[in-house]
């Protein structure tokens, strides 16, 4: 108590540079603290991101992962609705789940016949409603990504979304009445030139294919639509037409210029035709994230007591950005801590180094009355600890009017792996881990650097502490 | 070198002889690569419940002295005794212990701890002791009232008098009833007659609470207050005068 009380005081002696330590310290504090709610904030809106679109789980056939994207129908899982309902009737893994859908991964070419393009596309078949349902998931209340609501209907086989790139190419802007996207500037060498695009001039039985499945009751003729050749299971060059009613901006150039979505059933018509309905994938949305091993762990036991063959893949595995994007943050993060702990370390032995030579006579006194050397080490380590402790308080305290006045000021930025711009916030809230390690560390590192300059003191010769000036 | 507890000092305390003996005492210290002399083999006894004064010229070993004799330095050579412990033999920890509990000590410069206040620095030596908070209080504030300085109770250190501020070191030395209180030139930074009044408070006080005290001064006038007087000149002790006798 007498230590505690006399460090307290002391720290108050040399009001000024007491008062830029703890400045030091307090912005110290508040720097890590912002910049770690500014990492929470984006490592839970990319989860989100990642997991709306992907789900926590994907459950394929064993091997699809690594080899079966090149020709999805090959690996395609039979009689998908049992291992569906195997995981949707599950006691255990019904109160984990949000969403249990099927998913088909699907390539082929996209044709605009009469505006004579085409292009690869790769895409995937969903269940509508399904999708939107996890486009809703958000357990960090980030805002949602993308297109949230496809407007597509589970019954309604005919229409699909885009990238905006796809439709760009395949010059279907003016229909969508999108912005920013200017008609393509003509080419010296016409690129519309029927031998060099195969598909622009289709052959004759393709172009019959096409036209069978064109929809007989045009009731959306403003909707473009575009032609989707692929080759079936079989090994049959098959075609279906999608009429586009919504576009969704993909994050990646790449993506944008190819991707393709449709209705479950119209991909199992593209990739199966009339054979054996398949899915490529069961996409598992959970509740909530922290169930991720619970789930994987009653998947794989549910896989074995029937000897199904699957692999399960997590959202980290299907989206390789997101251990990317995290691993760069966190890592930019620990730098930050490093050199702020630095700082605070020289800062408070530079602080402490002073305390200590303009007391020297007060040590000789009090070593001369009887205090041992360690009651003299531990005066100034509690003197270290004390600034440490009401610096990182401080900062605590900015860190939380800092977090408060950001999340509230409207500010907007695009964050990695979102298309268009998102509310600036700071996840302090929900990130207590981060305030109370950021709090102990900088008491930690307060306290030790107390410890060269009270070492100093204790080992001071007290005949000699006695006739310093 | 086996450390003491202080019960073991305690028991090794002899009640009847002098506090302190010195045996042969030589002090030296090294400026560089040259060692300066501070006390050249001195030997003496200070009697207990005396007013023992050391005086010697500026330079001449007295600070020195008191420094061994208050367990604060060692010797370079011979031996101390104190209260019949022979202090030598003590490690730090035991000697810090030593000090808590037998010496008292009064400097020239006050030394007081700044961020206490006048009544806090008295307690201070008493909270080092352990001694329980009720105690602690009543002993302060009956020692605070002895140097008559009630009213300065809650005043820090800078918010003192030279004067005030020395009879706050005298109350601190005294507090914990020491066996001895060392003084190193009390009264070199006091104005005349604030320092008379100080040696005379230690006069009473040493007298009140029937205590020894060691006083340093290189005033020769201050010495008719003294029991035993010792002169220090160079190191050496050159006269011992106790009181209506000359050695």
């Amino acid at each position: 108590m007498l230590t505690l009380k006399i460090a307290f005081r002391n720290i108050f002696r040399n009001t000024r540079r007491s008062l830029t330590t703890l400045a030091t310290i307090a912005i110290g504090a508040m720097a890590v603290l912002v910049f770690g709610a500014y990492i929470t904030y984006i490592q839970y809106g990319v989860q989100t991101g990642a997991v709306q679109g992907t789900g926590h789980l994907q459950v394929f056939r064993n091997g699809y992962f690594n080899y079966g994207t090149a020709a999805p129908s090959d690996w395609g899982i039979d009689h998908y609705q049992d291992l569906l309902r195997l995981i949707r009737e599950d006691p255990e893994l019904k109160q984990l789940t949000a969403v249990v859908t099927p998913i088909q991964s699907l390539a082929g070419i996209a044709g605009n016949f009469e505006n004579n393009t085409s292009k690869p596309f790769f895409g995937a078949g969903f269940v509508p409603s399904s999708r939107d349902r996890m486009k809703q998931w958000n357990e960090y209340g980030t805002d949602s990504r993308g297109l949230t609501h496809s407007g597509l209907q589970d019954n309604d086989l005919t229409r699909g979304i885009t990238g905006s790139g796809v439709v760009r190419i395949l010059g279907l802007c003016g229909q969508l009445h999108l912005q920013e996207c200017p008609p393509a500037p003509k080419l010296a060498s016409s690129s519309s030139d029927p031998s060099t695009n195969a598909f622009a001039t289709p052959a004759p039985d393709l172009a019959e294919l096409s036209g069978r499945d064109k929809p007989v009751n045009d009731a959306h003729s403003d909707e473009p639509v575009i032609d989707l050749l692929a080759a079936t299971a079989g090994g049959a060059p098959n075609v279906v037409t999608l009429r586009v009613s919504n576009v969704e901006l993909q994050t990646l150039k790449e993506l944008d210029d190819n991707y393709v979505g449709m209705n479950l059933g119209l991909a199992q018509n593209l990739i199966y035709g009339r054979g054996e309905h398949k899915v490529s994938g069961i996409v598992v949305q959970l509740k909530r994230t922290e169930d991720l091993e619970r789930a994987r762990k009653r998947l794989l036991v549910l896989f074995k007591e029937r000897g199904l063959d699957m692999e399960i893949r997590d959202f980290t595995e299907l989206n390789p950005q997101y251990n990317q994007i995290i691993g760069m943050f966190r890592s930019i993060f620990a730098f930050i801590s490093a050199i702020i702990s630095m700082v605070v370390l020289f800062t408070v032995t530079n602080a402490m180094g002073m305390s200590v030579v303009e007391r020297t006579g007060e040590i000789g006194t009090s070593r001369a009355m009887g205090v041992r050397r360690q009651g003299i080490r531990r005066q100034f380590l509690t003197e270290g600890g004390l600034l440490g402790i009401m610096g990182a308080t401080l900062g605590v305290v900015l860190a939380y009017l800092v977090a408060y006045a950001i999340n509230h000021s409207g500010l907007t930025w695009s964050p990695p792996g979102q298309v268009g711009r998102s509310p600036l916030r700071l996840y302090l809230i929900g990130a207590e881990w981060l305030v109370v390690t950021t709090w102990i560390g900088l008491f930690f590192v307060s306290a030790f650097a107390a410890f060269v300059p009270a070492n100093r003191a204790a080992r001071m010769v007290v005949v000699d502490a006695l006739r310093h000036v | 070198m086996k450390a003491q507890t202080l019960a073991e000092i305690a028991e090794s305390e002899s009640a009847d002889g002098p506090i302190v003996r010195l045996s042969n005492v030589v002090k030296t210290y090294r400026a560089g690569s040259v060692e300066v002399p501070a006390v050249k083999g001195i030997s003496f006894e200070i009697p207990r419940q005396r007013f023992s004064m050391i005086v010697g010229p500026s330079g001449s070993g007295k600070t020195t002295l008191l420094n061994l004799i208050g367990c604060i330095d060692r010797p370079t050579q011979g031996s101390i005794v104190v209260g019949g412990q022979q202090v030598g033999i003590l490690d730090d920890n035991a000697i810090s212990d030593f000090r808590a509990k037998r010496v008292g000590f009064i400097f020239q410069n006050f030394s007081l701890i700044p961020v206490l206040s006048a009544w806090e620095n008295i307690d201070y030596p008493l909270m080092l002791l352990g001694i329980p908070a009720e105690q602690r209080r009543e002993l302060s504030t009956r020692m605070l009232e002895a140097v008559g300085l009630s009213a300065q109770r809650d005043r820090r250190p800078n918010e003192l008098s030279g004067g005030q501020k020395q009879r706050v070191a005298i109350a601190r030395a005294l507090v914990k009833g020491p066996d001895f209180v060392l003084a190193d030139e009390p009264t070199a930074n006091l104005d005349s007659k604030t320092g008379a009044s100080i040696v005379d408070l230690m006069r009473r006080m040493q007298e009140e609470y029937s205590t020894t005290f060691v006083f340093s001064t290189h005033d020769p006038h201050l010495m008719s207050h003294a029991d035993e007087t010792f002169t220090i000149r160079d190191g050496q002790l050159v006269d011992h005068i106790a009181r209506g006798s000359h050695c």
